[in-house]
């Protein structure tokens, strides 16, 4: 047994910005799946801080995670792709977006449209540009490479047709070990079919006939998590060998509590005013176990989650091999 | 009497809805009018999907209208109304209402979208339901897609002939005018088996009418999957009716309007009840039921805890019985 010393500040308001914003996923000691969705901008406090006034959500991490992206789209293209029938849904969900952006930092970002003109300024990136709507040529890359540029969340754009829900267009570079090139396309339940127990307790066809009841314009969201080793944003499919094989040694490295993340993602749930596709993004926040020792509270709730987690839904979010180790390492055993 | 003297209270169905002022008023026909809407400080009104309504408050009451434009980023939004002097005083309000009137309406609200898959959409409306196939043929124009058209209405009362017959061109290939049954019979017999691969079929009018459509295109080989009617409030849970509910614990009775949910009256009388979506499918707002069966609306409990009536969901589910008694 090893003994740790955890560094716990006496006074939250000292704690670093990224532990304050953070959004904190667990509300109990256990920790099962569940639709838990309410509406979206709404100020949620943790016993760190506070997260989620904003739809979309920039941070200190912006720039960089902006230029990791980058990098991936430039080796993965599968990564980034637009069903011609998406077309309008993507420019939809590009006004949407850039207009909550410039409403939500008036001090760093702005846009105006007259017509179908529209003028984006975006002051964290010294950029100032003009373009078209439907116009897919008057933005670098088109519109949805442009939108990927803009915000650190994965975009994911869900088609409305036949009473069920398709994943007819997106970008995704941060995906947490599934591969969007292999879901474009699928439906709502097929995307789901891996996912142990949400079939059975009907989560799944529950959250599809909610979001079909969406109206456009309303806006929900919800948290997911999982876990990952480094800070490493990219776990798609695709790179698991990249990141895989240190799933079976982070158990006994000395370094894991700085090693070891906590992978929050905020998932934002949009019924877009003019196509009416649903808009689905996915932010990830990555938080490593040192830092969530940091909050007492936030220590001893994760590490309670982690022994409790049934088998199938730690095998399922590939923490099975390591989880023991986490939660020793949270409870101070 | 301006509209907003007849609204003392901000109707539930238009509740976080647009407060809008009459902008403008013109005559389509005898018996329809539209009516022109804009924020009383200009500016852009929320984008829309083509064939959606509005649902506008006129004193105590609501009624859903059509929108007749594209959607697209639009500062202004139009609705047509029939004047129907038996109905329930909805379209006669709506044809009193004058320029500089304010109006509470919906945000507005969709359900009889465009499939995005289209290859071809044919758009067949009957008298004032050409006000949702106008939007849809506005936005083919505009988004690139191709749509025709087939507008049966009495001879020279038709309302948005004009508009109609100025969309013609490379997207609105044809328009296909009808005044009697006859004639619509035969143009829509000859549609149905002309139409492209891949075409979609929308329809309003008169319930009738679109059933009698539907039919025929079914009979024709025609997939429900690409057929479409309008149909007004089928995405929103109706008012409900009114019922009383007891509070075994607190010993107090409370009355449950319609139009007001359970969830809301127990906040009104200082309760907190802990609750996330309030849309019937988080599962947070659950409560215990001791006496009295509830009307189950929500997508969170089995049909087998919906059966067996100890719970319910109070933001969206209402009462079958005149009283319930919750253990609360």
């Amino acid at each position: 047994m090893s003994s740790t010393i955890i560094e716990t500040d006496p006074d939250a308001t000292l704690l670093p910005e990224r532990i304050r914003r953070f959004p904190f996923p667990f509300a109990n000691d256990t920790y099962r799946y569940s639709a838990n969705v309410e509406p979206a901008t709404k100020d949620a406090p943790t016993e760190a801080g506070s997260w989620g006034t904003h739809l979309v959500d920039i941070d200190e991490h912006y720039l960089d995670e902006l230029a990791e992206r980058a990098k991936v789209l430039e080796r993965d293209a599968s990564r980034v792709n637009v069903l011609p029938h998406m077309r309008g849904s993507v420019w939809d969900a590009l006004i949407t977006l850039l207009s909550s952006m410039a409403d939500d930092y008036p001090d760093t970002m702005s846009f105006h449209r007259a017509g179908n003109i529209c003028r984006w300024h975006n002051g964290l990136q010294n950029l100032d540009i003009e373009f078209t709507v439907g116009d897919d040529s008057s933005l670098p890359g088109g519109p949805m490479r442009f939108l990927g540029s803009q915000i650190q969340d994965d975009i994911i754009l869900l088609d409305v047709r036949e009473d069920t829900l398709w994943l007819d267009a997106g970008l995704v570079t941060f995906a947490a070990d599934w591969s969007f090139g292999f879901d474009v396309g699928m439906n709502f339940t097929e995307i789901h079919h891996p996912v142990p127990r949400v079939n059975e307790e009907r989560i799944v066809s529950r959250a599809e006939q909610f979001l079909l009841r969406l109206q456009p314009g309303e806006q929900f969201r919800r948290t997911n998590w999982t876990m990952t080793i480094g800070r490493r944003l990219d776990t798609s499919t695709e790179t698991y060998p990249e990141w895989g094989p240190d799933r079976s040694t982070i158990a006994d490295d000395p370094a894991l509590p700085e090693k070891l993340h906590l992978r929050v993602e905020v998932q934002h749930l949009i019924r877009l005013p003019h196509s009416g596709a649903l808009l689905f993004l996915v932010r990830t926040h990555l938080l490593p176990l040192s830092d969530i020792a940091r909050v007492p509270a936030w220590r001893e709730r994760m590490g309670h989650v982690l022994a409790e987690l049934p088998d199938d839904m730690a095998a399922y979010k590939g923490i099975i091999r390591y989880r023991k180790a986490a939660s020793d390492w949270l409870l101070g055993r | 009497m301006t509209a907003i003297a007849l609204q003392p209270q901000v109707h539930p169905a238009v509740e976080g809805g647009l407060h809008l002022e009459v902008t403008g008023i013109s005559r389509q026909t005898e018996s329809i009018v539209s009516i022109t809407f804009a924020a009383p400080e200009g500016g852009r009104l929320p984008s829309y999907v083509p064939g959606s309504h509005l649902v506008v408050q006129y004193g105590s009451g609501v009624n859903a209208y059509s929108l007749t434009g594209s959607g697209n980023a639009p500062s202004e939004y139009t609705i047509s109304v029939l004047r129907v002097d038996e109905g329930a005083g909805g379209s006669v309000a709506m044809h009193r209402l004058s320029v500089g009137d304010r109006v509470n309406v919906s945000r507005p609200r969709s359900a009889f979208a465009p499939a995005s898959t289209a290859s071809h959409h044919l758009l067949v409306a009957a008298g004032i339901g050409v006000t949702p196939i106008l939007s849809h043929a506005r936005a083919a124009v505009e988004r690139g897609n191709t749509a025709s058209m087939i507008y049966v209405h009495r001879p020279d009362a038709g309302a948005h002939v004009t508009e109609a017959r100025e969309l013609l061109g490379p997207g609105l290939t044809a328009l296909v005018e009808c005044t009697s049954r006859d004639s619509f019979q035969s143009v829509l017999a000859e549609a149905l088996i002309t139409q492209p691969l891949g075409t979609h079929l929308y329809v309003c009018g008169p319930v009738v009418f679109m059933d009698a459509v539907l039919e025929e295109a079914r009979s024709q080989g025609w997939s429900s999957a690409r057929l479409h009617s309008e149909a007004f409030g089928a995405t929103e849970l109706d008012a409900g009716e009114p019922f009383t509910v007891h509070l075994a614990r607190s010993g107090v009775s409370l009355e449950v309007p319609a139009g007001v949910s359970l969830l809301e009256t127990l906040e009104s009388a200082g309760k907190t009840i802990p609750n996330m979506c309030r849309k019937g499918i988080c599962g947070e707002c659950v409560l215990p039921v001791l006496r009295g069966a509830p009307q189950h609306r929500d997508l969170y409990l089995s049909d087998q805890e919906k059966a067996e009536n100890t719970t319910m969901m109070c933001c969206v589910s209402r009462s079958n019985d005149p009283e319930l008694e919750l253990d609360l």
